[in-house]
């Protein structure tokens, strides 16, 4: 795509990024717009609205069902976001990849296919302490309705996963499925996957990653890092909502069962049985999300063209550039100090809840969540039940912001003394 | 840079959920209720003594949460002692109207003195995402009088 985005010494070129989000251009509360909530769902470019756009105006019909031109035209577009998607992750090939609604349905469909399909009552899953929900209660209601164990590996003070502990977890050989993050939507910390695959697989389990966060941050090659699945969702990578991956071993998505049942997802249909297509078809039931699938795509090709070397040193600078900002400011608690961090972290300030913090921080025009981002039992761990602000980087995250972000908070902390 | 939020954080509010009155564990407490907001993880338990005679003898509770939420419960647990169980449910209604348009039509009327006591408060309705802070301890409240209920439970949803 454009050439535009060739990474310099200076690193992105990220005021000519900023203008492929018109977004970001606007003011909240007479201020400039801060948003640093990409974590949680972050702009699309117009390059992502226009390819919809383009799609329902001139190419739009139902896919794998239409002997007419636009249905080819359709399926094709559809089609080749899979092999896109396949691209982006290294994947072998593009029947290897699944579209679901969101990362949350593509763990949901490994829990209810793999889980109950594969697993058997006694065997376990080990999932670590920093995990989203989405990567915990799927598991919980398998355990309850199948007798598969859960375990729970530790993480360490640092923030980063126990490999000791994992290692002891999987020692007796009952875990089936190791499911546990690619990168922490919390501490931002990125997980040695290639590591965490390798012990998994020694200790006979399969391994899922939720590459929801690092997918965004880091480049990802799940045959490289020897993943199992790879889950990720459309629209925290730029995309839409309402799309997201499921990546898995031809192997394994041959041997699960179908998630949900429908039209697209069979062969053959009489009242007596139904055969299921083959994989990807047997995984999406019913008309697939179409537009959204070509708004992936031409995210994902947005971000290719960046290229996530490039993008990836932004971040690291960014992320550089606000530990040491933010080490300044009296009584600011950054949680966790992983080796291998992306941009994404969270706070505490001695003096403000995190509700009162960001309510001051929306009126500086800056953008963050707080609570404890669907991961409870990490905040727990760390003995911040009432919660935390987090602050996440995108690409059009600028040095600027994060000063911006650091000033008002040291402001905060006088507006509650 | 933060000025126009003394309207939201006035010092009564900062100074109540600074150092919440009323908080404590209430023994002998013959009403006792949990108020979850999950979206947030603010969280309070309730302790309240009715008189026989329905009078509100005493209230205090125990939690955690933002500068809104603790001073609500702080000022909720002042207000509502020696108030009749009817009287501390029409002041809750009336709150939860104070809370989300910033006005209190009939105020008024009943209860005038008390509601002016709240009326720090109002400022939370240009905050609709803080609106469930300042309702928590009242709908905890109406939870703990609501008459044979087995658990006593509410939740800001």
């Amino acid at each position: 795509m454009d050439g535009h985005f060739a990474a310099s010494d200076a690193g992105l070129d990220v005021a000519r990024i900023r203008e492929d989000f018109p977004i970001l251009a606007q003011t909240v509360r007479g201020k400039p717009l801060v948003f640093l909530d990409s974590a949680a769902s972050a702009q699309k470019p117009r390059q992502v609205v226009s390819a919809m756009v383009r799609c329902m105006e001139t190419a739009y019909a139902n896919v794998h069902r239409g002997p007419y031109y636009l249905s080819e035209q359709a399926t094709d577009a559809y089609e080749a976001a899979r092999a896109a998607v396949a691209r982006f992750l290294g994947a072998g090939d593009a029947r290897e990849v699944v579209f679901t609604r969101n990362a949350t349905e593509s763990i949901n469909l490994v829990a209810h296919s793999y889980g109950r399909g594969v697993l058997r009552p006694g065997q376990a899953v080990l999932v670590s302490e920093m995990e989203h929900h989405a990567n915990i209660v799927p598991w919980q209601m398998l355990r309850d309705e199948r007798g598969v164990e859960l375990r729970v590996c530790r993480v360490t003070e640092a923030g980063e996963i126990d490999l000791e502990d994992l290692s002891a977890k999987l020692a007796d050989g009952k875990v089936g499925l190791v499911a546990v993050t690619h990168m922490s939507n919390v501490l931002g910390t990125v997980t040695p996957a290639e590591r965490i695959a390798a012990l998994a697989h020694e200790a006979g389990a399969k391994v899922l990653f939720d590459g929801s966060q690092a997918a965004v941050h880091r480049r990802v090659d799940v045959q490289a890092i020897g993943a199992d699945f790879y889950v990720f969702t459309g629209h925290k990578l730029y995309g839409p909502t309402g799309i997201g991956v499921l990546w898995a071993r031809a192997e394994l998505l041959d041997r699960m069962p179908p998630f949900l049942g429908g039209g697209e997802m069979i062969s053959s249909v009489t009242f007596e049985r139904s055969e299921w297509a083959p994989a990807p078809a047997k995984f999406e039931a019913g008309t697939p999300p179409i537009v959204e699938a070509v708004g992936l795509r031409a995210a994902v090709d947005y971000v290719s063209a960046i290229g996530m070397p490039a993008a990836e040193a932004h971040e690291r600078r960014l992320v550089d550039h606000a530990m040491r900002r933010l080490s300044d400011v009296e009584g600011l608690t950054v949680l966790g100090r992983a080796q291998d961090r992306g941009g994404v972290f969270s706070f505490a300030l001695d003096n403000a809840h995190p509700h009162d913090l960001s309510t001051l921080l929306d009126r500086a025009g800056i953008a963050v969540r707080a609570g404890r981002h669907c991961a409870e039992p990490l905040h727990a761990r760390f003995g911040l039940e009432g919660g935390t602000c987090r602050a996440s980087f995108g690409l059009y995250t600028t040095v600027d912001e994060v000063d911006t972000l650091a000033e008002a908070l040291a402001k905060a902390r006088e507006f509650f003394n | 840079m933060f000025d126009d939020l003394r309207d939201l954080y006035q010092e009564v509010i900062l100074d109540h959920g600074r150092k919440p009155r009323n908080f404590r564990r209430l023994e002998g407490a013959n009403r006792v209720a949990r108020g979850d907001n999950p979206l947030c993880g603010d969280r309070m338990e309730l302790f309240v003594n009715v008189t026989p005679e329905g009078r509100i003898a005493e209230a205090a509770f125990q939690g955690r949460g933002c500068a809104i939420s603790m001073a609500s419960a702080s000022l909720m647990t002042e207000t509502v002692q020696g108030k009749t169980q009817a009287e501390a449910t029409e002041l809750a209604g009336k709150f939860r109207e104070l809370a989300m348009s910033g006005v209190c039509p009939d105020c008024g009327a009943s209860l005038a003195d008390e509601m002016e006591r709240l009326q720090p408060l109002a400022g939370v309705h240009e905050f609709p995402s803080r609106v469930k802070c300042a309702t928590l301890a009242w709908h905890t409240l109406n939870a703990a009088l609501a008459d044979g209920a087995e658990e006593r439970k509410a939740t800001s949803e």
